[in-house]
């Protein structure tokens, strides 16, 4: 039904968000080899595995850190499926859009005309344009694998060795927190009206619903974090956070992460000649 | 302080004291001249239907707001705006006094159930192994350690609130306040939250609870005060108060439910109300 858009529309994505948030916290709980790891590990030697990828020079180089990826992927039970979903096509899709006008626009050797308009595509603009992809794919499937291998919360308290302000990090966990509950309530709001509605929604009173709908969860927003101020409050907290640091660094991790950053500084090195 | 008798009942000394209380919410009346006493290490139930101004008297307990006409003292000492800017009086109240609220989701903000539970024994500086070890006593005792690395947003209704207990309880309160426990529970964890209020008689605690759940009440208080919009209308052992149908009627507890039995017979009785589901 086109003039139930709006409605069901907006379900659907709240349940697609909720089923990513799902699956990514299964996946994090999965026994596998990178959610065996202290997570300040995979920070770390991902963040390495990043910028030797982006700053390499070389093709052979970032596809091998692309196959390590994959295999650490694999070792870890994430489905290929999965990131060819989440990264890879969408990924493709962005980047290719940007990279296009440089398989023209970049000055060089053609190797092929586009048929009618008979515009030339250069060696160099290929080359550029598959780089950048190539780039592109590289990291966000290490960022995504960090992502799905580790519990969120972990991934926050993990970026206090990189020095991020603890009441940064607690202000993230929570706004995670949050969010996953205001899509929960626009979810119950949004099923409400459907389980009440009979026959099309015209499209202006699907754009008012929507407005309307956004309007009562500000409130309901604001109303929750009033009343979440009051029951940190009513605990003791008085505008300092502390935290409890529970992570624990096994020989299992610093192995890991010596590995993780030899294989940076390796692909950085071969990746610059 | 001295305990007190009222209505042939010999109280101990007071915890809690309130002389004419009133609070608004913009020009909505919430509590109306309210004057009261809570006596130490006894368990009290506040009455009364939605919109009494229960859950706004825990609030002002908890020292979340502050009276407007009115004084609220806590073991003596007013329970003012200016005396929470002192730290050494705001570390003790909160160390000796825990409020649990209706809503679950409001109190739990932290990343892990570990967490939630230590949040607040962090925030009073305690040490760090000590943490550890009384958030993992906690758990055990509540039986919610093996939820221990669930983010709490993730549990279900009986369980949140067992979490939401345990991050206060872990304080060890003198006085503990709670906001409708049993709302919006199934039954297997609203008898277990029962058994879990009903356990801490006799423990030297002070508990407050503010309900409409007629049935737990005998179970959960040794003294009831009652409120109807925004007004104490009446106060006395449970026993008491739930015989009186008058009052519970005129307070909105009770109405007369009118029925068909299967043999096709109709009739009225008065009938109480359980929590309200969500």
């Amino acid at each position: 039904m086109r003039a139930n858009r709006v409605v069901e529309g907006s379900v659907q994505g709240f349940l697609r968000v909720l089923g990513r948030t799902l699956e990514s916290e299964e996946l994090a709980r999965r026994d596998g080899l990178l959610q065996s790891l202290d997570p300040r590990v995979k920070l770390l030697g991902f963040m390495g595995l990043i910028v030797a990828a982006a700053a390499s020079r070389r093709m052979e180089v970032i596809g091998a850190v692309f196959g390590l990826a994959i295999v650490l992927a694999i070792c870890s039970r994430v489905p290929l499926r999965t990131l060819m979903i989440r990264v890879w096509a969408g990924g493709f899709a962005f980047t290719g859009m940007i990279a296009v006008p440089a398989f023209f626009l970049t000055p060089g050797r053609p190797i092929w005309w586009l048929p009618v308009l008979g515009w030339a595509v250069t060696a160099q603009g290929f080359r550029g344009a598959v780089y950048l992809i190539s780039r592109v794919e590289t990291t966000a499937t290490l960022s995504m694998l960090l992502v799905l291998c580790t519990p969120w919360t972990h991934v926050l308290k993990a970026l206090r060795v990189l020095r991020v302000p603890i009441v940064l990090v607690v202000i993230l966990g929570m706004t995670y927190r949050y969010i996953l509950l205001m899509i929960g309530t626009a979810e119950e709001m949004f099923e409400s009206r459907r389980s009440r509605m009979v026959g099309k929604l015209e499209a202006k009173e699907g754009r008012r619903l929507a407005i309307a709908t956004v309007g009562v969860l500000l409130g309901k927003t604001m109303q929750l974090s009033g009343d979440v101020y009051l029951a940190m409050q009513s605990r003791g907290f008085r505008g300092e956070v502390y935290v409890l640091d529970d992570f624990e660094m096994r020989l299992r991790d610093w192995s890991w992460l010596a590995a993780f950053f030899a294989l940076s500084a390796a692909a950085m090195w071969m990746g610059a000649r | 302080m001295d305990g007190r008798q009222i209505r042939g009942i010999r109280l101990p000394a007071a915890v809690f004291e309130l002389e004419n209380v009133s609070y608004s919410y913009e020009r909505v009346v919430a509590l109306d001249a309210a004057s009261l006493a809570i006596p130490a290490g006894q368990r009290v139930a506040l009455l009364g239907a939605n919109g009494s101004g229960k859950s706004t008297l825990l609030r002002l307990l908890d020292g979340l707001c502050f009276a407007g006409p009115g004084t609220i003292r806590f073991r003596g000492e007013p329970v003012t705006e200016e005396r929470f800017q002192d730290e050494t009086f705001s570390f003790d109240f909160r160390r000796r006094v825990g409020l649990i609220f209706q809503n679950p989701d409001v109190q739990l903000f932290n990343p892990t159930v570990f967490d939630e539970v230590a949040f607040g024994p962090l925030q009073l500086r305690w040490p760090r192994d000590l943490i550890r070890q009384r958030v993992a006593q906690t758990l055990d005792d509540l039986d919610i350690a093996h939820l221990k690395d669930r983010p709490p947003h993730r549990l279900s209704g009986g369980e949140k609130k067992r979490v939401a207990i345990a991050s206060v309880l872990i304080l060890d309160p003198q006085v503990l306040l709670l906001d409708e426990p049993t709302a919006a529970l199934d039954p297997r964890s609203q008898s277990q939250t029962i058994d879990l209020l009903a356990g801490w008689k006799d423990t030297g605690r002070t508990v407050v609870t503010a309900t409409h759940d007629l049935d737990s009440v005998e179970e959960i208080a040794d003294y009831c005060f009652v409120f109807q919009a925004g007004r104490l209308v009446a106060q006395g052992s449970p026993a008491a108060v739930l015989g009186d149908t008058n009052l519970l009627r005129q307070t909105g507890l009770l109405h007369v439910h009118r029925h068909t039995h299967g043999s096709g017979e109709v009739h009225s009785h008065p009938h109480r109300h359980h929590d309200p589901q969500p």
